[in-house]
């Protein structure tokens, strides 16, 4: 076997690095942070534990963005995002939260995140691989507003059927919240920004608190007895099961959304003959392909026997390896599904869910069906 | 005779047979596994080459052959099991019987307390 040892030196930290350093983490470099891939748990019992009670994950190398116009009215924050992204954020009320994406010229995707109605502005969140590219996108692009990066907070994402009463010895008002709500909270005494989402396929949450009480809060949350540390192993076996695209895997520059089947997050008012359609990079394309649909898209794969699938195998017609129809994006072994599981392109007419196909793995050719998304069923409390 | 590799196998050795698996280290660093794929019985095997796989939640990872020889035996229980691989690597979750080619071959092979010396 190959032993890789990496270089931990030019990495950066976040706020909870020593806590799980003294949790006995093993630590990876991740989109330039020194990051647990695990807890002595092991990646199985943790996303198990997510799935069965909830689990703490340190989220905090994703970038916190505050949006603000600088007349200081929401509306023209939204109407400015909204020339980034095919969202409607004029529509979003306050105190919820909207899943989107910045789209490229060509319609491609060059990040995904989540956007927050937080009365005067917007709270953005993106991915920690992305937020230097994205900020200065939006800091060339965003006129008349003010892009600010929150570098002294830490996010902590609780996930779980149980994250809602661990939250609740905190915070009682936990329980009035929907999936997408976000509202402010005190939890001991720390201001803290919550929202009810996720990355997990399960009810949970996602608290932004200042950097300099986020071990204090973390440490009080795995005092629960059902709450435990989760590491980044576990939190990609949960999201792939829970259908959801890991940005760079499964969507990047080369997918449009709508390839991608992402449509459900571009609302009506984005679309042709909505109230504000177009006026985002790439629209052309899009809205094309939202009436004319697309010659691929991505869709969920179940290896038939009990081999993995990993991201990039390539993927065939055939059982003989003669026709090449795409490649997988994301697998892994799911243990809640208890067997391996994928997603991945392949052209539209092999896209309906049950159609075989064959993946190509050390040299064989594997039977996969195309699977409806999520493999498993999402306990979001709508 | 018990060798190992640095490429972190082990071999314990009786007459012409040398039965094979992966050490307690290796199965640590992998975390749990959850796929196992052995070679076939008679396959001929040579020296570094590729004899199995491992697979956890993670990743997939190559096993390769210590010495030449050819298949004779294979563990199924940890195809079946592979959590057998995390629970016990250096007994009853071998993974493959070799009839060596040259016997004197596993003599350059590492013993225990050189094994241990290089995973510090």
């Amino acid at each position: 076997m190959d032993d890789k040892t990496s270089d931990h030196t030019a990495l950066k930290k976040t706020p909870l690095h020593a806590l799980h350093v003294s949790l006995g983490a093993k630590m990876v470099p991740f989109a330039g942070y020194d990051m647990p891939v695990q807890y002595p748990a092991g990646v199985l019992k943790e996303h198990l534990q997510t799935r069965a009670a909830s689990g703490l994950f340190d989220v905090s190398h994703m970038g916190q963005v505050i949006v603000k116009a600088r007349s200081g009215a929401y509306e023209d924050a939204a109407l400015a995002l909204e020339s980034l992204v095919p969202v409607d954020i004029l529509g979003l009320k306050e105190g919820r939260q909207r899943y989107g994406f910045f789209t490229d010229e060509n319609g491609g995707i060059l990040d995904d995140l989540m956007i927050t109605n937080r009365g005067d502005h917007l709270l953005v969140v993106v991915n920690a691989a992305c937020k230097e590219a994205d900020i200065a996108h939006m800091k060339a692009h965003l006129s008349g507003c003010d892009v600010t990066p929150l570098e002294d907070r830490a996010l902590l994402a609780l996930q779980g059927p149980r994250a809602e009463a661990v939250l609740a010895e905190f915070w009682p008002d936990v329980t009035d919240m929907k999936f997408m709500d976000v509202c402010d909270a005190s939890l001991h005494d720390v201001p803290c920004i919550i929202s009810r989402s996720g990355y997990s396929g399960e009810d949970g949450f996602e608290i932004s608190v200042p950097a300099e009480s986020a071990e204090q809060i973390a440490k009080a949350l795995l005092e629960d007895p059902h709450c435990m540390p989760i590491g980044l192993g576990a939190r990609d076996s949960l999201r792939l099961e829970a259908g959801l695209c890991l940005y760079g895997n499964d969507i990047d520059t080369d997918t449009s959304p709508i390839e991608a089947a992402l449509e459900w997050a571009i609302q009506k008012a984005r679309r042709n003959g909505g109230a504000r359609s177009g006026g985002f990079p790439g629209a052309g394309r899009i809205l094309d392909e939202l009436t004319n649909g697309t010659s691929r898209r991505r869709v969920g794969l179940k290896p038939e026997g009990k081999a993995p699938v990993r991201s990039h195998a390539k993927l065939y017609a055939d059982a003989e390896g003669r026709r090449e129809i795409g490649e997988v994006t994301s697998g892994t072994f799911g243990p809640s599904v208890e067997g391996p599981v994928a997603m991945g392109y392949v052209p539209t007419d092999f896209a309906e869910a049950g159609t075989q196909v064959f993946a190509e793995v050390r040299g064989r050719y594997l039977p996969v069906a195309v699977a409806a998304l999520p493999f498993i069923t999402p306990t979001y409390k709508r | 005779m018990l060798k190992f590799t640095a490429e972190h196998e082990w071999l314990k050795l009786e007459g012409d047979i040398a039965t094979v698996g992966i050490t307690s280290h290796a199965a640590e660093q992998l975390g749990d596994l959850v796929f196992v794929e052995l070679p076939e019985v008679g396959a001929e095997l040579t020296k570094d080459g590729n004899a199995a796989t491992v697979e956890s939640v993670k990743a997939a990872s190559d096993v390769y052959c210590p010495l030449d020889g050819e298949v004779t035996e294979i563990n199924q229980a940890i195809v079946d099991d592979p959590s057998l691989v995390n629970s016990d690597p250096q007994g009853a979750a071998w993974f493959f019987k070799l009839k060596l080619k040259n016997v004197s071959d596993a003599d350059a092979l590492l013993d225990e307390s050189a094994y241990k010396e290089l995973i510090g």
